[in-house]
């Protein structure tokens, strides 16, 4: 009993004093994360533009930015709060360290926080502090359960054909045996066949059957004949694949970016320009890999492996992510045309973008569900009439139409006029 | 046990054809000749033409020295830190601000700003959102204090991790930009 007792004396000991230290480490845990949280909104908000944790952007790369200082450079706290509530001070001190930092970052200024207090500071470099999670392993889930329906539904087709197959010779086999027993019975009579003439002989006896078929027969060659002439020369559902891989899905979808931001030029010529990869670089100079689920996604649901593609424009434009410049050759790319019209139409993208306000969707089709761009339209003179035929003009806030409008509205006593009425189908609009 | 032949030679030869049909190639063309134009086209690669391709072999070329594009002018200011002060501290804006061109100014926003500054200027545009962009400043942040002079500056060269505009907007269509910027940013609280 007695020893008894004295275990469990223990026991209670170690009760409390687990209990006891959970309490404080849990407090103590609190208020690290509310540190850790009120750092990482800050950081977010106001250091992010040009900080990442773990890579080089515009400034230094900051992951445990405080120890790196106080080892390498024996720089503690105190100038941490300087230099980022006035870094040019510091720079127009002659602080060593301040001055390298400047020119190994391409002489870029940073901005001053003076409104920081030493909390906040404190506050983000508790953030910045974090260790570096560790990236969780790649499900194959997904690609599994879509394996393994693959395999059910093949299973269950199998098995379909296999009972069918049984059925069938089961009914085969129960008629042959009663064919039998009706033969043994003589029940049966197997009939002599009668000479008749054959179907195809009739058939070519009968002159009125063979012209109504023979007719038919044109008719349907034409039919093929005229939609195989027809098709040639459409490019309708052309899908070429390009030399990266860009998904409009993601970026005029998913993140609901502009398609005139990169075709700019669509506003304002002929063309919609292929984008330069300047305008690619605004956007991937800072975005260098894409998140882990678009990657698991695009890997799994496309083929494509995103951040290989984004390698693809570094080594194109010759960027170096390491350095945050332009270091290496740059070498063109060799983008597929897809929408190619003839060189007897002209056809002008600022007159239907910008004048009319026709929607790029209105004759590409969804391409912000594409993952791959194909030709929606056949692009067809077909197809450009009708249109032309069904669309009002956009009269509205344009100088240039007031007054044909109003002359217009005059001579047919209407508010609206199709294009078509405008001169729209002339030949000479687009073929000259 | 003929016609079964015949009809598998017919689904055969259908099958065939149907099979030729390659999305990742064009169809054929009649006359290709009308097709292709004689004259550049736009993006055209120019590798052995008769009058001697290109040193590039593009149809795109980067204009002559000395020339400026048409809507364009000399922009004299520099892409340095220096040229940034001059530029926030003297700089004007040379077009009258209208209706007109302040709406005008709302669209191009809207397709070149909007999707990371945000409609509003907050810097809280679709990329922010969605954490692919951080730490957009607010157009009224106090510690950058842009004037009109700064955000021509920026949109010509860029800034950061903004990168230059210049080629998506001409420079009317840039002091546009600016003056609804500078109306976001007297909105901004």
């Amino acid at each position: 009993m007695k020893k008894v007792n004295h275990r469990n004396s223990i026991s209670r000991i170690l009760g409390a004093a687990l209990a006891l230290m959970l309490v404080f480490s849990t407090t103590a845990f609190a208020q690290d994360d509310a540190a850790v949280a009120a750092g990482k909104a800050l950081f977010n908000a106001n250091c992010a533009a040009c900080h990442k944790l773990d890579s080089k952007s515009t400034g230094p790369a900051l992951r445990g930015v405080e120890a790196r200082l106080a080892e390498d450079e024996g720089l503690d706290r105190e100038w941490l709060y300087k230099w980022i509530r006035n870094s040019s001070a510091l720079i127009k001190s002659g602080d060593r360290y301040a001055n390298k930092v400047f020119e190994e970052n391409k002489r870029s200024v940073m901005t001053a926080f003076p409104t920081f207090s030493n909390e906040d500071i404190d506050n983000i470099l508790a953030y910045t502090a974090q260790p570096k999670p560790i990236p969780p392993k790649p499900e194959i889930t997904p690609g599994e359960e879509t394996a393994g329906g693959g395999f059910s539904t093949q299973v269950v087709l199998i098995a379909l054909i296999v009972l069918f197959g049984l059925l069938a010779l089961g009914l085969f086999l129960v008629n042959k045996t009663l064919r039998k027993f009706a033969v043994a019975n003589g029940t049966l009579n197997i009939e002599k066949e009668v000479k008749r003439p054959s179907l195809w002989k009739a058939f070519v006896q009968n002159q009125f059957l063979v012209i109504v078929s023979v007719i038919f027969l044109m008719l349907g060659a034409a039919y093929f004949a005229y939609g195989y002439f027809m098709q040639v020369g459409v490019d309708q559902g052309y899908q070429p694949i390009q030399p990266i891989h860009y998904s409009h899905r993601i970026h005029a979808g998913d993140n609901k970016i502009e398609c005139k931001y990169c075709h700019s030029s669509a506003r304002v010529s002929k063309h919609s320009g292929i984008p330069s990869l300047n305008v690619c670089m605004n956007c991937h100079k800072n975005i260098a890999q894409v998140s882990d689920d678009v990657q698991r996604e695009g890997v799994t649901k496309y083929g494509v492996d995103y951040n290989k593609e984004i390698q693809k424009l570094y080594n194109a434009t010759g960027w170096d992510p390491a350095q945050q410049d332009y270091v290496n050759e740059p070498k063109p790319v060799k983008w597929v045309r897809i929408h190619n019209l003839p060189d007897f139409v002209y056809f002008n993208h600022s007159q239907h973008v910008s004048v009319a306000g026709v929607e790029c969707q209105t004759c590409h089709g969804e391409i912000q569900e594409m993952e791959i761009v194909e030709q929606h339209a056949p692009l067809t003179m077909g197809w450009c009439i009708n249109c032309h035929r069904d669309t009002d003009v956009n009269f509205k806030g344009n100088a240039y139409y007031e007054k044909i409008h109003e002359q217009l509205k005059d001579k047919y006593g209407v508010e609206t006029f199709k294009a078509a009425k405008m001169g729209a189908l002339e030949c000479g609009k687009c073929h000259y | 046990m003929k016609s079964l032949i015949k009809i598998g030679v017919v689904f055969g030869a259908a099958l065939l054809m149907t099979s030729c049909f390659d999305k990742s190639q064009p169809n054929y063309q009649y006359f290709p000749n009308m097709y292709e134009s004689i004259g550049y086209e736009a993006y055209q690669e120019v590798n052995g033409v008769p009058y001697g391709g290109f040193e590039t072999k593009m149809e795109a070329q980067i204009p002559a020295d000395g020339t400026i594009k048409r809507g364009w002018m000399p922009y004299d200011y520099d892409n340095t830190n220096e040229g940034y002060e001059a530029a926030k501290a003297e700089l004007l804006n040379p077009i009258p601000t209208t209706e007109e061109s302040l709406a005008k100014g709302k669209e191009l926003y809207g397709i070149y700003c909007a999707v990371c500054h945000g409609n509003k200027g907050d810097g809280q545009g679709t990329l922010a959102k969605r954490e692919k962009f951080l730490g957009i400043p607010k157009y009224n942040d106090p510690a950058r204090a842009i004037t009109e002079g700064s955000i021509y500056h920026v949109i010509m060269y860029g800034k950061n991790n903004m990168g230059s505009h210049a080629n998506q907007l001409n420079t009317k269509e840039r002091w546009q930009v600016v003056q609804y910027v500078l109306k976001l940013k007297s909105e901004l609280k």
